[in-house]
């Protein structure tokens, strides 16, 4: 995997961009580039090791495993946007996209004992924005300076 | 490695976590606690002492074993979280599910 690094119009601005291959064993090393990448300063330290890798591992595995089915031939195209005002986290998949609203809630007792179902909502609690393309195929995730 | 596999003396199997439980690792820890199981091991602790951030993936898996262990008559029980993990397994409810120690060496006392 390479990643593009561009520097954008306002200094201190940068754009990453990340093809990922649809391989479940890649997301570690696909979260370890980009926040590696990821221009210091504007989240604090612990938010970057906490919080972006756990939204960017959560995102990767839901758009290779529900998006583009584990397809080898399909990729996962991350964007990421870093400015004095915040990261946002763009993750795109080749799949026909889902309806974020019927996401059943995962803390409800019948479901605490289930192995699946708790990534949008584990991502939800982590930025401060997540917004969903017409489509449902690209998630948008925002965290602010901080 | 990404896991460690430690019995103490009273046969507790203590398990570390170093740097991600996620998606892409979960089946390694799942086979390693598994196989301890069928060895005749019925007391876990995994120990996130050296774990950086644990996805949903992660947090099912350990579902996943904590419900076979018990079936088998054992128990799994957590230690050594963060402030940010343990936070995590507080918003998904699931430090109602598990027993969670502040270190490995509480988790054993009290087994």
């Amino acid at each position: 995997m390479k990643i593009a690094v561009r520097r954008g119009r306002l200094a201190g601005d940068v754009e990453l961009a990340l093809s990922v291959p649809s391989d479940l064993a890649l997301v570690s090393e696909a979260v370890e580039l980009v926040t590696l990448h990821t221009p210091s300063g504007i989240l604090s330290p612990r938010r970057v090791q906490f919080n972006l890798r756990t939204v960017l591992a959560e995102a990767l595995a839901n758009a290779i495993t529900y998006g583009n089915r584990e397809d080898p031939t399909k990729h996962v195209e991350v964007r990421v946007e870093a400015r004095a005002d915040g990261i946002r986290v763009t993750v795109t998949d080749a799949g026909d996209g889902f309806d974020p609203t019927s996401v059943a809630d995962p803390t409800a007792p019948e479901a605490l004992e289930r192995e699946d179902g708790r990534g949008l909502f584990v991502i939800r609690h982590l930025v401060d924005a997540v917004d969903f393309n017409a489509k449902g195929n690209a998630v948008c995730l925002t965290l602010r300076a901080g | 490695m990404t896991f460690s596999l430690k019995k103490d003396a009273k046969g507790v199997v203590v398990v570390g976590v170093d740097g991600q439980l996620i998606v892409g690792n979960r089946q390694e820890l799942k086979q390693k606690v598994l196989e301890s199981l069928d060895g005749g091991g019925r007391k876990f602790v995994i120990d996130f002492s050296t774990t950086g951030y644990i996805d949903s993936s992660g947090l099912g898996v350990l579902v996943s074993l904590s419900k076979k262990i018990r079936e088998q008559g054992g128990d799994l029980r957590l230690a050594g979280l963060n402030e940010d993990l343990q936070t995590l397994f507080e918003l998904t409810k699931l430090d109602t599910l598990f027993t969670i120690a502040k270190t490995p060496a509480e988790a054993l006392a009290a087994f």
